[in-house]
């Protein structure tokens, strides 16, 4: 039963604390474009770092680093979970000019 | 703003926005906590305020370098991540744009490339000649970035330079590169199209490699946990609170007390004799009490003004800013803002606004300035009038222990407990009333950073530095004034005229009407009033109370006039002192109705 409510669409609220997910969806408007200038936008992913009691933020992680929604904005945010993203390659020297 | 050492404007006789002259227009442009400052500092040499959270520059500094023997000035333009302005920083940052630039240097964040890749598209679009500054190139890759530099040159059409602006790695680098600064290739692109070519560089450029989870990380993760992150928030605001009185102590018992007690006053003394009695000494001097010259008490500008001002609140003002500086550096109070937002929220300010109210604990002026990073103009008269009123600065906290501390820490107590109580039902009461939007809080929390000593001290100097030139002149000319309106006798009937209210309303005797009237000059001066007029402690209480919900200073009159317009300050201090009566008409209701039964 969970399983499957966590695959339909749902909103960041509803996701559990430590899940992965993709943005399918923000709210139009000011709110949208703020969250679109910080490069939260439909087709990324996620993880849910923590939603703050008594209405409070949702904290979340894109690329690492971690961003705060108001709990009325997160609500529009619509989601869907996806299983935590691979582990990524270990370095190599193959990468010629990197910094 | 500092373009004193400029000198093109030839004293005022042209305007620094004259775009004739030979001088090169360079922006300093980039998304917010990128370290745009750093770089400012670093090129030109002025110290400008730099910490680790976004929206530290709220107007912008101007500054002169010398590239390539040739003259520029160099504009520290305030954090925007897109140039479709969001907030008040990003509409400046757009109109600085507007004004014309012959050249931008494009700070980056190398850890989010994709995300600053969004601004540096916008003004590569515009065709101004430009080069990027690949900042914080260590950080990127202690987490496993790594970036293709010639690719991503090739893929910008402008030269990319990788920097560590806050150890100086790649400045030189950058001016050198200054020169080779040119246009791009792209043309104005729609959002959806911008987008799309993001899309297509950052893989060519860009690699993301494994790495494990740090100490820092867990400490994030742990941060933003409900239960343990609230918890650490309000442990830190504690703690803090009790360091700052244990250091600024510490600071007044070993060091200032005793260089006034055993170096100034013996000077001051032989000035007294030498001076006899007259008008210089009553106002360099002040009275004497008990024959002797009593630093708090005697009121004379040399006396109680240099004490108040070096003896009494400069310790507090050390020790709240090595407080203050090391949480900001550390990026510790972007996590405040999201502990504290669903309070905030329910006054019609988000979390965010807790930056500001905490600089206010320091002094309302940059306090009241900071509230800039609010987006809606609601907001910003909210917490502004909340900062003035509700949130007491260094110098009233350095009054109400000075003046309250001899009854017992129970009247300091009840201070802080009545603004927080004011602060609480005027917020709410706010936010119930006035019209209009409130944005909700979406911010991007910086990543904690151990704070470098050397940046700590210089910005603890520079804070210090502001603080003594504001205050200094007011506090001993304000003092210089009150002797002045005494020998006039414009006091007395000053006092005269409101001592109905003052007796009627607050119980207090017609003397007192003097330290509040002045009080609204500076906090501090007031504060050696209140002492010699020997007052009960609940009349004490009262008066401390009134003092500490009015303005701080005249200063912070004068900037809020500035920031919220002249409309809506009226508006504001008509709340105040309003909200300042009633508190003290219901204090003395209290008192009067306890004593009766």
């Amino acid at each position: 039963m969970k399983a499957e409510r966590q695959r339909a669409s749902m909103d960041l609220l509803q996701i559990d604390d430590g899940r992965w997910a993709k943005i399918k969806k923000i709210p139009e408007g000011e709110a949208g474009r703020r969250l679109e200038a910080l490069g939260l936008r439909p087709g990324k992913k996620i993880k849910k770092i923590s939603g703050m009691p008594f209405g409070g933020p949702v904290v979340l992680m894109l690329d690492g680093r971690h961003f705060a929604i108001s709990h009325g904005i997160a609500a529009q945010v619509e989601v869907e979970t996806i299983s935590e993203p691979s582990e990524l390659p270990e370095k190599s020297s193959a990468w010629p000019n990197f910094i | 703003m500092s373009c004193r050492d400029c000198g093109l404007c030839l004293g005022g006789k042209r305007s620094c926005a004259d775009r004739d002259d030979k001088c090169e227009r360079i922006l300093l442009m980039g998304n917010p906590n990128v370290g745009k400052s750093v770089f400012f500092s670093r090129l030109t040499g002025i110290h400008t305020l730099s910490s680790n959270y976004p929206g530290t520059t709220i107007g912008f500094t101007e500054g002169r370098i010398r590239y390539d023997s040739t003259c520029a000035r160099l504009i520290d333009v305030p954090g925007a991540y897109t140039l479709d302005p969001t907030n008040e920083a990003e509409e400046i940052a757009g109109r600085i744009l507007e004004d014309g630039a012959d050249k931008v240097i494009l700070v980056v964040d190398a850890t989010a490339l994709e995300r600053n890749l969004v601004l540096v598209l916008q003004v590569l679009e515009r065709g101004i000649p430009a080069v990027v500054a690949l900042n914080m190139a260590d950080e990127a890759r202690h987490r496993g970035i790594l970036i293709d530099i010639p690719r991503l040159e090739l893929e910008l059409g402008v030269p990319v330079v990788p920097t560590i602006a806050v150890t100086g790695q790649g400045i030189s680098d950058l001016i050198t590169k200054l020169k080779e600064a040119r246009p791009s290739h792209f043309e104005p692109m729609s959002k959806e199209k911008r987008w799309q070519v993001i899309g297509e560089i950052i893989p060519k450029v860009q690699t993301v490699t494994h790495r494990h989870h740090t100490i820092k990380d867990r400490a994030e993760d742990i941060s933003a946990h409900p239960l343990i992150g609230g918890l650490l928030g309000i442990l830190v605001l504690a703690a803090g609170f009790a360091a700052i009185r244990f250091i600024g102590e510490g600071i007044i018992s070993y060091v200032t007390d005793p260089i006034f007690e055993n170096l100034w006053l013996p000077l001051l003394e032989k000035l007294s004799a030498a001076l006899k009695d007259g008008y210089m000494r009553d106002i360099l001097i002040g009275k004497l009490i008990n024959g002797t010259i009593d630093l708090e008490q005697s009121l004379g500008v040399l006396s109680t003004g240099l004490y108040v001002e070096f003896g009494m609140v400069l310790p507090y003002i050390i020790a709240f800013y090595a407080w203050l500086s090391f949480l900001e550096d550390l990026g510790y109070l972007p996590r405040l803002a999201v502990v504290f937002d669903a309070l905030l929220h329910r006054f019609g300010i988000h979390g965010y606004a807790i930056i500001p109210t905490l600089l206010g604990f320091g002094c309302n002026v940059p306090g009241i300035l900071a509230t800039r990073v609010l987006e809606s103009e609601r907001e910003r008269f909210i917490a502004a009038t909340l900062i003035s009123v509700g949130v007491p600065c260094v110098s009233i906290q350095a009054m109400l222990s000075a003046t309250l501390g001899k009854f017992g820490l129970i009247y300091i107590a009840a201070v802080y407990c009545i603004l927080l109580c004011v602060w609480l039902i005027l917020g709410r009461i706010l936010q119930l009333t006035l019209k209009g939007y409130s944005p909700e809080l979406i911010i991007e929390i910086p990543p904690y950073r151990v704070p470098s000593m050397k940046a700590l001290s210089s910005k603890l100097w520079f804070r210090v530095k502001e603080f003594l030139l504001e205050a200094t002149p007011l506090v001993l000319g304000g003092i210089l004034l009150v002797n002045l309106l005494e020998r006039l006798g414009v006091m007395h009937k000053v006092a005269q005229a409101i001592s109905p209210v003052f007796e009627g309303v607050l119980g207090l005797p017609a003397a007192a009407a003097i330290p509040v009237v002045m009080g609204l000059f500076r906090k501090d001066i007031a504060m050696g009033l209140l002492i010699p007029l020997g007052l009960t402690p609940h009349q004490t209480l009262i008066a401390v109370v009134v003092l500490a919900m009015t303005f701080p200073c005249i200063a912070t009159f004068v900037v809020m006039w500035k920031e919220l317009g002249g409309k809506r300050m009226l508006m504001s201090t008509s709340i105040m002192l309003f909200t300042a009566m009633l508190a003290g008409g219901a204090l003395n209701f209290l008192f009067l109705a306890a004593s009766k039964f």
